[in-house]
């Protein structure tokens, strides 16, 4: 049990990302209302996000600039001092990436609108089938 | 000049992409031959780069000088010059294709419609190019996110269908995500070859057989493996259709090579084939697909959801091919995105002559067809005869490989699942004939026309008949050109743990 909590707590950061993925997934497959499921698959990618952010940390360090650069061949640089930058980079293509398929997402979404004057997908289903 | 292809073939038809933006404002008339020009540019540097690679192995491109580890790096091999001929090819001849359907269906919109086209394009080269996992990862939304605008161009449900399609797309382009970030935290690198140096120690680590499993997953809901395709029927059916037409084609084999190159170069055929050992149940897999697309494409009445189903049938072919783990597998599968990268254009195009001349490609409309367009009905035989795979046509010379693959690996079920899909190709097209050819027109379902039977309905414009025949003879090329293919190509591209 204790080292069951340990496992928890020790890695918090992944275990929301999880649970942040699932109540997106959860979102995207069981709601009714088709802008709740948009908003499932965002929480889904952001979820993501916050996977790769929490790979690039370590405890203890600091932003990836280094000080005293002009004279900086005197100072060996240690990486344990600075996070990972780079998954950080990554993330913000996958942002905008998300951005992108959000907007895009809505935008269909408002033509299903204009198409069945409803986002909810079982009236929509429903007057597909009986035209 | 030469050196460059490999960042040419990508950056010329972005850039284009934003001057066909452009034009959409102010002068809609340019943005065709813009658009004709950018993808004619870069099918000319994939011709190149595949002479290139033919004739002096594979090339290696390191966008703006940084080594591979840390830099982004674009390689050509046997394999992937191939993929980017077939790919560029196939936007380029549906492109010319698909301006007479652009001018009837959208003429307002031919700006946003051509930069999309060509964007998407872009997105598959660049996939197919890369070398550089996140990279790919970025090429495949680029793709995707056209592919779902297009989608949604279209009339009716597409707009609908198109939605399904960004929920499933995503949730793929996002499992292909995390599997590059498991791979990253073991590896602590992003380049295809770096990580696969790196990973051997690793074998036995369960972050790397996660990371394989979900960024597989994700590669197959992308292409619409069996139980995954539930979005692909709809979003291809409901596509307007010089979008059918190249979304069919490519999006699907593009993804086929993906996991190729996932398993060849990254994580190896070792680690795949040898110590995961999926490859028996992924071929099991790929039976229940092929079995499954061809009885569900048996269920439709309307050409183009029957194609679609036919699409999924061969995903299955390609994918079990590959996973055979064997040489003549191996050759199949990569020989079948060729081959049906061309049947799937080829097919497509002529329903889409059909939709354009009817106005849906509905049972209804096709009796009377080979008399009312012959040249249509003509190519859609050729076509059908390649998806049968029936000796001169190219789609006969891929099911060799694959029917060799599976009596080489012992996989009967797999021999099977080809021979019936065969059957009931047959059966599927045969129908198809019957009704175009012996049904008399008018009656007893089609529409109404005048008393004497008369029919307005004409043979498509030639700026769609000649696409449409040159893919059809293109199938008869391949085909007779099959062992050039094979063996210029295909055979360097065999990893060398495979025979």
């Amino acid at each position: 049990m204790e080292e069951f909590l340990r496992l928890i707590i020790g890695k918090y950061n992944y275990w929301i990302y999880i649970t942040l993925m699932m109540i997106g997934l959860y979102a995207m497959i069981a709601k009714n209302n088709l802008v709740k499921k948009i908003v499932g698959m965002n929480i889904f990618q952001t979820a993501i996000i916050l996977f790769y952010i929490s790979t690039g940390v370590k405890k203890g360090a600091t932003i990836p600039i280094i000080e005293h650069s002009h004279d900086a061949a005197h100072q060996a640089v240690r990486a344990a001092d600075y996070i990972n930058p780079l998954p950080h980079v990554l993330m913000l293509t996958a942002i905008v990436v998300s951005v992108a398929t959000l907007g895009v997402a809505l935008a269909v979404a408002i033509k299903v609108y204009h198409r069945y004057l409803t986002l909810e997908e079982d009236e929509i289903l429903k007057q597909i089938r009986e035209p | 000049m030469s050196e460059h292809y490999p960042a040419l073939l990508v950056i010329l038809p972005l850039l284009a992409s934003f001057f066909i933006s452009a034009a959409g404002w102010l002068r809609p008339a340019c943005c065709f031959p813009l658009a004709v020009a950018a993808l004619g540019a870069s099918l000319l540097v994939s011709l190149g780069l595949l002479s290139i690679v033919i004739g002096g192995g594979p090339v290696s491109y390191r966008l703006g000088g940084w080594a591979p580890p840390w830099g982004i790096c674009y390689q050509v091999d046997h394999l992937n010059a191939l993929v980017l001929a077939v790919v560029s090819v196939v936007g380029f001849i549906n492109l010319t294709a698909a301006r007479t359907h652009v001018k009837k269906d959208f003429p307002e919109r031919a700006g946003p419609f051509y930069t999309l086209y060509v964007l998407f394009v872009t997105g598959l080269l660049g996939m197919v190019v890369t070398g550089d996992a996140f990279n790919l990862y970025v090429l495949l939304e680029i793709a995707a996110i056209t592919g779902y605008a297009l989608i949604a161009m279209g009339k009716g449900r597409a707009p609908l269908s198109s939605l399904n399609y960004i929920f499933m797309g995503t949730i793929g382009a996002c499992f292909y995500l995390l599997g590059v970030g498991y791979l990253y935290i073991v590896t602590g690198s992003l380049n295809m070859e770096d990580i696969a140096r790196l990973l051997p120690p690793l074998h036995g680590s369960k972050v790397v057989t996660v990371a394989f499993v979900i960024m597989m997953v994700g590669i197959w809901l992308k292409m619409g493996f069996f139980p995954l395709h539930a979005w692909l029927p709809n979003a291809y059916t409901y596509a307007p259709s010089p979008v059918s037409s190249l979304v069919a084609p490519l999006m699907t084999k593009v993804m086929v090579y993906v996991m190729i190159r996932m398993v060849v170069t990254v994580f190896t055929v070792d680690y795949a084939f040898g110590v995961l050992g999926l490859n028996e149940a992924v071929v099991w897999l790929a039976v229940i697909a092929i079995v499954a697309g061809s009885v569900l494409a048996l269920a439709e009445k309307d050409v183009k959801r029957m194609l679609t189903f036919i699409v999924v049938a061969e995903v299955g072919y390609m994918v079990g091919g590959f996973w055979l783990g064997n040489r003549p597998g191996f050759t199949g599968a990569v020989l079948h995105i060729v081959n049906d990268a061309l049947m799937t254009l080829c097919l497509f195009l002529a329903v889409g002559n059909i939709v354009y001349a009817k106005g849906n490609s509905r049972w209804e409309s096709l009796p009377g067809l080979f008399r009312t367009m012959p040249w249509t009905m003509g190519a859609l035989v050729v076509g059908a005869l390649s998806i049968i795979g029936v000796p001169p046509t190219c789609g006969f010379f891929s099911k060799w490989y694959l029917l060799l693959g599976a009596i080489q690996g012992g996989h009967y079920g797999f021999l099977a699942a080809l021979l019936f899909s065969s059957l009931v190709s047959v059966v599927l097209f045969f129908r198809i004939f019957e009704m175009g050819y012996f049904e008399p027109l008018g009656a007893p379902h089609g529409p109404t026309h005048g008393q004497d039977g008369t029919t307005t309905v004409r043979e498509a414009p030639l700026g769609m008949l000649a696409p449409l025949w040159i893919t059809a003879l293109g199938l008869i090329l391949v085909g007779l050109y099959t062992g050039q293919i094979v063996g210029r190509v295909i055979r360097h591209a065999v990893p060398a743990m495979m025979f």
